[in-house]
């Protein structure tokens, strides 16, 4: 089956076009074009470089952050309508599950942060198990400094992944040899392992619902938040 | 092609195929550009405020379906929208109105000629969201994908409910977030006459029902109460009426109603919601009257085009309605479903561009202060 990922939750924009037998076509872009403008053309020459047609497309992925509203907006849209026309199905990937899986054969804890700007980070803890990465955590955002206490009071040694954990590296490395950062190659999830990690949920037909299928917040909007604390702090992520 | 392993094959209609005809540009058409007939079928969609909207018109004329999903309800405790509400609920709800915008046009996909949604103005949030979507779609059927501007969308209103609302006319847009008088010479071309230089009639309406302690969105609100009062009970000022030029100014007004109600209050009043919601709108429907008719009569227009929210005003209704007989000029109300913002009028208006060859690649964007008019 050919899936086509979709990858747009932070400044890093890719799509990629695979089956269980790799990657046939990918395109990433981190500065530049906006998500709207790469997003369509970017695909069109993943189909047209690979000699395929939409029609070719057996499923739909895309990442549904948490990350940048906008771009995770941009790439649901998108994904939502490309499934909805083709009638294929879809599935939705948190961004945080992505970044993790590509660390997958560490044998640490992995701490998959990524920048949510406004001095905050979104993370979320996993453990490697056969043939991948268990979740550990709920999807969190909250202030570096939080996350860093969090770290230091774990026992076992944690691998960090992500742009968040490159950011704030001097936050994390404070805590001696505790926390490993991962590279650049990992700091922001891509559209090849959406594909790698749909590929069984399509196969085992465990798809979203398209009407349901929504991005992954986690924060309110800011006038909401607002709003909730004038009639009396109801105020909750 | 054919070593990339097993693969599922969409569930795409197949005999579409060998129609597809390749023009210059990004984008290929079933149908030569300029050859948009009285059958082609295009879908609008329209995000860019808060309503979700989707529609299948067929021939630029004949609505055969218009859904249209509102957001008041998510916006009503705030008092106004907030934007990223806004476009959060487009996400939701637009998956859904396309879906059943073409079941009861009884179509698939497959049947479409092109794609129209709104590029602008209006929210960028929301915007990106009907943008995005267009233009997927247009890229899989490959078919054109018109991006349309929204005000002139509402123009287009009053040509879906009324074959003889034809250009050359004067429009008058009175919305939410527009109040603007447009000289429209044909498709494409219109100046802008003049506009408010400060608060939109809708926002108005709406600031003054906040004040007035009534229900999100206020404008209908006013406008039933005032049936209720006298509205010569208090005497607003009529800004800018008796100036030259077709600018209106509704911050003035608001402000009044605001400090006669504090000093009916200071001084203990009674104070009648019904004479001060009738007053007022009588203040608006006299000013904005008053620059539509010396519009009208600057540009020798025979059709007066009434459209927008506001149009379901019923003061404005029956006092643009009395000018106009009086002056002999035609007035053009569309029903309420195509005042408000809908998907009909950016089908309509995206047939009508692509008539005239005008159409968008794939790279698009919306842009949150399209202009009207050049120069604008
Ligand atoms: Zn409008």
């Amino acid at each position: 089956m050919l899936v086509l990922g979709i990858e747009t939750s932070t400044p890093q924009a890719s799509v990629a076009i695979g089956s269980e037998q790799g990657v046939v076509a990918s395109a990433l872009v981190s500065r530049g074009a906006t998500y709207n403008e790469f997003l369509l053309p970017a695909i069109r020459f993943c189909l047209e470089e690979s000699g395929l047609g939409y029609r070719n497309l057996g499923g739909i992925a895309v990442s549904l952050g948490p990350g940048l509203f906008t771009g995770m907006r941009t790439g649901v849209a998108t994904a939502k309508a490309l499934a909805q026309t083709l009638s294929v199905p879809i599935v939705g990937l948190p961004s945080l599950d992505i970044l993790a899986f590509e660390v997958r054969y560490s044998q640490k804890t992995i701490c998959a942060v990524l920048d949510a700007r406004r001095n905050e980070v979104f993370h979320a803890f996993y453990r490697p198990s056969p043939g991948g990465i268990q979740r550990m955590t709920d999807y969190r955002v909250e202030r570096p400094e939080n996350l860093a206490i969090g770290i230091a009071s774990r026992p076992e040694e944690v691998l960090m992944v992500g742009n968040g954990a490159l950011l704030y590296r001097e936050m994390f490395q404070d805590l001696g040899s505790v926390a490993e950062i991962s590279t650049m190659s990992h700091a922001f999830p891509n559209a090849r392992a959406v594909v790698e990690l749909a590929l069984p949920r399509l196969y085992r037909e465990e798809f979203d619902s398209l009407y349901d299928l929504r991005p992954l917040y986690l924060r309110r909007s800011a006038k909401k938040i607002q709003w909730d604390r004038i009639r009396g702090g109801r105020a909750s992520l | 092609m054919s070593d990339h392993g097993d693969f599922t094959f969409g569930h795409a209609d197949p005999d579409r195929s060998d129609e597809v005809l390749t023009i210059p540009g990004t984008l290929t058409t079933k149908r030569p550009l300029g050859e948009w007939d009285e059958e082609s079928l295009v879908l609008g969609i329209e995000t860019s405020c808060d309503e979700t909207s989707a529609s299948v018109v067929r021939g630029g004329r004949e609505i055969l379906s218009n859904v249209i999903v509102s957001q008041t309800e998510l916006h009503g405790e705030y008092g106004g929208i907030v934007p990223e509400i806004a476009a959060r609920a487009h996400v939701e709800a637009l998956t859904p109105a396309i879906g059943e915008a073409l079941f009861r046009a009884d179509l698939t996909f497959w049947d479409l000629d092109a794609i129209a949604a709104t590029l602008g103005p209006g929210l960028i949030g929301s915007l990106l969201v009907g943008v995005a979507e267009a233009k997927s779609m247009a890229a899989v059927l490959e078919i054109p994908f018109v991006g349309v501007n929204h005000l002139e969308g509402h123009l287009y209103s009053n040509m879906l409910a009324d074959e003889k609302a034809v250009f050359p006319a004067l429009a008058l847009i009175i919305s939410g977030g527009h109040t603007m008088l447009i000289d429209c010479r044909g498709h494409g071309e219109y100046e802008i006459l003049g506009g408010t230089i400060d608060d939109a009639a809708g926002e108005a309406f709406d600031k003054v029902a906040r004040f007035l302690g009534l229900d999100y969105p206020g404008g209908p609100e006013i406008d039933r109460l005032s049936l209720l009062g006298d509205p010569t009970a208090v005497s607003f000022p009529r800004s800018m009426i008796n100036e030259a030029g077709f600018d209106v100014s509704y911050s003035g007004l608001k402000t009044s109603v605001i400090n006669h109600v504090r000093k009916l209050e200071a001084a203990g009043s009674e104070i009648s919601i019904e004479n001060i919601a009738a007053s007022f709108q009588a203040a608006v429907v006299d000013i904005q009257v008053a620059k539509t008719m010396a519009a009208a009569d600057h540009i020798a227009a025979s059709r007066v085009l009434l459209c927008g929210g506001v149009a379901a005003n019923s003061g404005l209704r029956s006092g643009l309605a009395g000018a106009c007989s009086k002056a002999g000029i035609e007035l053009f109300v569309p029903p309420m479903e195509l005042c408000t913002d809908n998907a009909a009028m950016i089908a309509a208006c995206g047939t009508a561009m692509l008539r005239r060859g005008i159409y968008m690649s794939l790279d698009a964007g919306p842009d949150p202060n399209l202009p009207l008019a050049r120069g604008v």
